[in-house]
């Protein structure tokens, strides 16, 4: 289907083109991992249960056995994590070996002879899940991983249909742990494979989550009473194969078999985490991550996983126009002659009609709205937030002078990261777990320069702003020789460093220093500028040029059309201006308008979104808008024939094909392509020219996110993310009501 | 006037028979190990254990000239003289060593450790700390020709927590030998660069175990770690190292001295040199000994100990290679050698040579129920069937104590301590299972006892311990607790 859409929504000739291309550059990464694996190690053959299996030196026999058809039950091993060979499930049998092997721990060795399938290997196997269940308290029916717990699953097939278990003394009792709103504990259930230790300290880098005691008094936890204060915890949920860590927010709501997965794309931040939306009827029930080891691995944040109950509150149902004082439902039909007459009543022309869009718009809505606007003969297309009423500072022409050029794996190969003005952790939880796991695993060397912060890394710190970056551009300091030595060095431009007032001098100095250090820094395999984008729709919107021109940046607005837009300054808009918001939640934006149009969030409709290294990818429509609310694009449309000016699109293929017509890249989805170095070039000496007359007035550079968890409407809205505001955030108690109510019963 | 040994005195009659065509093999007799053969001089602590003393009993002389022979020859050396692990697994010392010297070993830039591990923990187990105590410059010029051997930079001397004389003369011993100029930049003036360190250990027993004691001495929690990588690979720090008992690195200086022939000379092939025997329970003289290997272990029993509280005949059975091995009836103790082999044949090990002796006194289930509780504490938790078997087990065995159980349940224990054997990460479920399988194996005729008597007080017993008594009978009882099965259903013992 989605296939179908993405291919029917492209001219014939261009189908093929993209398709060329993007066979073409996919090939040249799948060239260029090959080339570097096979550089340093060779294939492998042996033989499990009679089969011969050829695998990478250096696989583990699970992922031989696993490569030959043989499953092989696990709890402790996880591809993602380092190998701890303790929950001793995944047992086989190997020859000469007198005793069963763990798989997971022993590497594949050539010619070795493997069975996976004999009375030895099934009676070790039932005695693990013996000794699994003898403590386990086998309340599944009461139990929130129940459909999809490993334990029960692997029961079924080596556990027994009776206990041995009879011991007056009993199971094990475990206190339950704290660790915060998101992640729900019943430690009883525990099986110690510490799959949740292991992702803490290697993943999130919180290195007090971890086991004390000894033998059968081993317990999971944080060492004191603490919380589990990271962005990536709710990923501990996904990695527990039992049902020890389970959702707060989601407990006891529904079960597996009975929710709907729609695979879509996350937007809350800018890095497009593949998504899974379980939804039952029309409520998103929950949201789990979606495996592309492109973009997220396995792993999402916990403002995409939890920020999905803001989508029931605050929403926007019905339009709405003000009278007087207050909002009065209205007909969509009567609502958008009100938005016309509005428009006519401002009296606003050419570059007076303003358009605003915010974090969430979607690629399609933008399109629409450019071209609506820019039929009412205006170009006063701006974003929200910061300096978005201005032209951006590095300029929209060149791909490369806004995206995330290294790409999100391409992080990983980086051995000199020097971020500016952005705290990854805050604007990008995910990509920050890759740049720890580069520098647990390789040697990596970070540099800091911004406000200070906790990045689950070490960093030196270089200085708050721009005077420190020209000490680095000009090779002072440690750091500014390691990264001149570096082979892959990687400058990590945050998105808010544009809105600082010493933005323009900073993208000077990094862009003549690109260019001098070319050799390194822009080659046809290495990219080092790098802009991280924090809010989901600013890649698209700079790709379609959503962007105001000098003469509209200048202009007084007199008609305000806010698309998502609630980051903007109520005092720049003027008194007497018709607002118009259009967007899902009643937040600022929504104060702020005259006209409310209703519509649907991101979990509602299968839009485009573009990521903050230039990949898009389509997320898909979980459940149906709620109320009136309408997908954007067709509020736009809608909106264009009673202005007047209709918009030549009748539905989203066709919108996708003005997509393609502006940029071929916005209808190729899920790959990213790489900017030419040729271009790349050219996009800096432009950026160096169009900024070269600035003065550096030493102001540092300010942290754009102060709240991770509520950084937009929708998790504005959520109460989970309210929680974690004041247990995280503020160090509050984050659920008095819950805690008087055990009180009472304890 | 020394006075011959046996094995000569055996040999001579046999020598006479020189017109027979075909001569019976020489039977040698083990044991009665000479003052002079002794190695560990000190182990009593009788006398100065300070390096004055050391060096009049014959330490660090001419330690240079063994330094200056080469790794090779060292390890030619131990090759020869046979030396097998005194930890408990008796792996040939050797050949152990010779791991770290692979082919290129010396174009690896890493640092390179000898591990010595004074973690002695084991219950019955006591001759590392006599060593420690008494001759702790054996153990510091051991770590020196070890280390040559093995080409270490440094030795760590992982010492159990427990042991603050232990540790103090050993640190005394070492800043005797730095000042002495044995060790240090100029090892023994061999122009060899070598330190020693001690790591004093908090008193886990799992930190005994090779890759649990170099987890512990970086600072992290004492649990085993996965192998492969071997620690020869990638060990402390992740240098190539070598985990040695004490008493293995205490004995190559003298053999490096007095030869491999030597000490290849005690014992029965395979097994040869000399060990100290720690005896322990119900013998007139507990003691630590140096004796030959392959003594016959009432020989050691009678010869040392002051034989068995109330005779041989009160004997009971042995413990012979400390907690972590099988026990064994009395009959056997009669013909078993203490050595690898003979105890292995016997279905027991050597083990550290801790022989804990126990007379008929003995409430035999309640030792090795105590056995269990020990290995419960002492279990590290990591892997699932000793992290859950050990305290199932130990509740059985707490049960069989009081015969609160159900016959059949015995078969169901020796199941699950097969269920935990060989499943682990390391060998302490080996360890926690073997006593069990031992004691079932001799004794099992005394827990079937205990239970008939338990029953004949309190009736029948259902699975889990619970009495059928006591079981309610308003409530529905699950048909697997064996309410309604006799205890005829056991199978016979089996002809041992």
């Amino acid at each position: 289907m989605l296939r179908l859409v993405s291919a029917a929504s492209k001219p014939s000739s261009a189908g093929r083109l993209s398709r060329v291309v993007c066979s073409n550059c996919s090939a040249t990464i799948g060239r260029r991992t090959l080339a570097s694996t096979s550089a340093r190690s060779a294939d492998i053959t042996l033989t499990v249960d009679g089969k011969e299996v050829t695998v990478p030196q250096g696989s583990a026999l699970i992922q031989a056995c696993e490569a030959a058809g043989a499953t092989i039950p696990r709890f402790c091993y996880h591809d993602r994590l380092a190998i701890a060979g303790n929950c001793r499930m995944c047992l086989v049998e190997v020859e000469r070996s007198p005793k069963p092997v763990a798989s997971c721990a022993m590497p594949a060795m050539p010619g070795s002879k493997v069975f996976t399938n004999t009375p030895l290997v099934h009676e070790a196997r039932e005695g693990v899940m013996e000794f699994l269940l003898a403590n386990h308290p086998l309340d599944c029916p009461i139990c929130d991983q129940g459909g999809e717990c490993d334990l029960q699953d692997q029961s079924m097939r080596y556990g027994s249909d009776r206990s041995r278990f009879h011991e007056v003394y009993g199971k094990r009792a475990v206190e339950n742990k704290d660790l915060g709103p998101l992640v729900k504990t019943s430690m009883n259930r525990c099986i110690q494979c510490t799959r949740c230790v292991r992702f803490a300290n290697e993943v999130a880098g919180v290195e007090d989550l971890g086991t004390t005691g000894r033998g059968n008094d081993l317990q999971i936890g944080m060492y004191v009473e603490k919380m589990m204060d990271s962005e990536l915890s709710g990923n501990v949920v996904d990695l527990c194969p039992v049902g020890a860590l389970t959702s707060k927010p989601y407990a006891f709501h529904a079960r597996p078999w009975e929710l709907k997965n729609t695979e879509s794309v996350d937007v809350l931040d800018a890095l497009g985490s593949n998504i899974r939306i379980d939804s039952r009827g029309v409520q998103v029930m929950r949201i789990q991550p979606r495996t592309n080891d492109a973009v997220n691995e396995e792993w999402i944040s916990d403002k995409a996983r939890y920020a999905y109950d803001g989508l029931k509150f605050q929403r926007l149902t019905t339009p709405l126009v003000k009278d007087g004082d207050r909002f009065v439902p209205a007909t969509w039909e009567a609502a958008l002659q009100a938005v016309a007459d509005g428009l006519k009543r401002s009296g606003a022309t050419g570059d007076e009609i303003q358009a605003v869009a915010g974090q969430l718009a979607d690629t399609e809505a933008l399109v629409a709205l450019k071209d609506l606007v820019n039929r009412l003969g205006s170009d006063n297309t701006a974003l929200d937030g910061g300096r978005g009423a201005a032209p951006p500072v590095a300029g929209v022409d060149v791909r490369a002078n806004f995206l995330l050029n290294a790409t999100i794996p391409g992080v990983e190969r980086a051995d000199a990261i020097l971020l500016v003005g952005t705290n990854p952790r805050h604007e990008a939880a995910v990509l920050n777990s890759r740049i720890r796991k580069s520098w647990l695993h390789t040697g990596l060397e970070v540099g800091l320069i911004g406000a200070r912060a906790d990045t689950a890394y070490g960093y030196e710190y270089l200085g708050d702003g721009a005077r420190a970056l020209a000490d680095f551009v000009a090779g002072k300091g440690t750091f500014a020789k390691t990264f001149q030595a570096a082979k892959r060095p990687l400058i990590i431009i945050g998105s808010a460093v544009a809105e600082q007032e010493d933005g323009p001098a900073v993208y000077n100095a990094l862009a003549k220093f690109v260019e001098k250090n070319k050799e390194r820094m822009l080659t046809p395999e290495w990219n080092g500028f790098a802009v991280l984008q924090r809010a989901a729709s600013h890649a698209a919107a700079y790709e379609i040029g959503f962007v105001p021109s000098k003469h509209a940046a200048a202009t007084r607005p007199k008609f305000v059309y806010l698309l998502n837009a609630d980051e903007v300054d109520p005092a720049a808009i003027s008194p007497d201006a018709f607002v118009v918001y259009q967007g899902h939640h009643g937040d600022l934006g929504a104060q702020l308008a005259d006209v409310c149009l209703p519509a649907a969030a991101y979990t509602e409709k299968g839009m485009t979104w573009v990521n903050t290294e230039g990949r898009v990818q389509l997320g898909r429509a979980a459940v149906p808008p709620p109320g009136a609310a309408r997908e954007d694009w067709k509020i736009i449309r809608a909106l264009s024939e009673v202005l007047g000016v209709t918009l030549p699109y009748d539905d989203v293929l066709a919108v996708r094909d003005r997509m393609w017509e502006l940029s071929p890249t916005l209808v190729r989805y899920d790959v990213t392509e790489p900017t030419s170095v040729g271009v790349a070039r050219a996009g800096l000496g432009v950026l160096a020219e169009a900024t070269k007359s600035t003065k550096v007035s030493g102001a540092p550079l300010a942290r754009p996110i102060a709240n991770f968890y509520q950084t937009d409407p929708i998790s504005r809205a959520s109460v989970t993310m309210a929680q974690c505001t004041r247990a995280f955030v503020r160090g509050e108690d984050y659920d008095d009501a819950a805690r008087a109510t055990e009180a009472a019963f304890g | 006037m020394l006075k011959p040994s046996r094995v000569t005195r055996v040999a001579r009659p046999l020598g006479r028979r020189t017109f027979a065509t075909v001569q019976d093999p020489p039977v040698r007799r083990y044991g009665g190990l000479r003052d002079q053969d002794r190695i560990f001089t000190n182990a009593h602590s009788r006398h100065d254990f300070s390096i004055k003393g050391a060096m009049a009993r014959g330490d660090w002389h001419r330690t240079k000239d063994i330094i200056l022979k080469g790794d090779a020859w060292i390890i030619q050396t131990i090759k020869d003289s046979g030396l097998r692990g005194r930890g408990g697994a008796g792996f040939p010392s050797g050949l152990k060593w010779s791991f770290m010297n692979k082919p290129g070993w010396e174009k690896d830039p890493r640092p390179r450790y000898l591990v010595v591990n004074a973690d002695e923990g084991e219950p019955g187990t006591c001759k590392d700390r006599e060593i420690l105590r008494g001759d702790p410059h054996k153990l510091v010029e051991g770590c020196l020709v070890a280390g040559r051997g093995m080409n270490a930079t440094a030795a760590y001397i992982y010492i159990r927590g427990e042991f603050t004389q232990e540790a103090r003369h050993l640190q005394q011993a070492i800043d005797e030998a730095y000042k002495a100029g044995f060790l240090g930049k100029d090892a023994c003036g061999s122009g060899y660069a070598f330190d020693v360190y001690i790591h004093r250990g908090a008193g886990a027993y799992i930190c005994g175990e090779e890759t649990a004691l170099i987890e512990s001495i970086e600072g992290k929690q004492g649990k085993p770690r996965l192998k492969p990588p071997f620690p020869a690979d990638v060990g402390l720090f992740g240098c190539p190292t070598t985990v040695a008992n004490v008493e293995t690195v205490a004995v190559a200086p003298t053999i490096a001295r007095r030869g491999a022939v030597w000490f290849a000379g005690f014992g029965r092939e395979r097994n040869q040199g000399t060990k100290l025997f720690c005896v322990s329970g119900h013998v007139n003289n507990p003691c630590v000994v140096e004796e030959e290997m392959s003594i016959p272990l009432k020989d050691l029993i009678e010869k040392h100990c002051g034989g068995v509280r109330g005779g041989w005949d009160n004997l009971l059975g042995i413990v012979p290679g400390g907690s972590s091995v099988p026990i064994i009836p009395k009959d056997t103790c009669a013909q078993v050698l203490m050595d690898y082999d003979s105890l292995k044949d016997a279905q027991t090990g050597l083990g550290t040579g801790a022989v804990i002796v126990m007379d008929k006194s003995t409430d035999l289930v309640r030792a090795i129920a105590r056995f269990s509780h020990f290995y419960k504490h002492e279990s590290c938790g990591q892997c699932t069937p000793c992290r859950e078997g050990t305290t199932w087990m130990m509740n059985m065995m707490d049960r069989f104590v009081d015969g609160r159980g159900h016959s059949r349940e015995i078969d169901m224990l020796l199941e699950l301590s097969k269920q935990i054997e060989g499943r682990t990460i390391c060998a302490l479920g080996d360890a926690a299972a073997w006593p069990i399988q031992g004691l079932m194996r001799h004794f099992r005729p005394l827990v079937e006892q205990r239970i008939e008597q338990f029953r004949a007080h309190e009736g029948p017993v259902l699975f889990g311990g619970r009495l059928a008594r006591e079981a309610d009978p308003t409530l529905a009882l699950p048909d697997n607790l064996g309410a309604h099965l006799g205890e005829v259903g056991a199978p016979p013992p089996r002809a041992l």
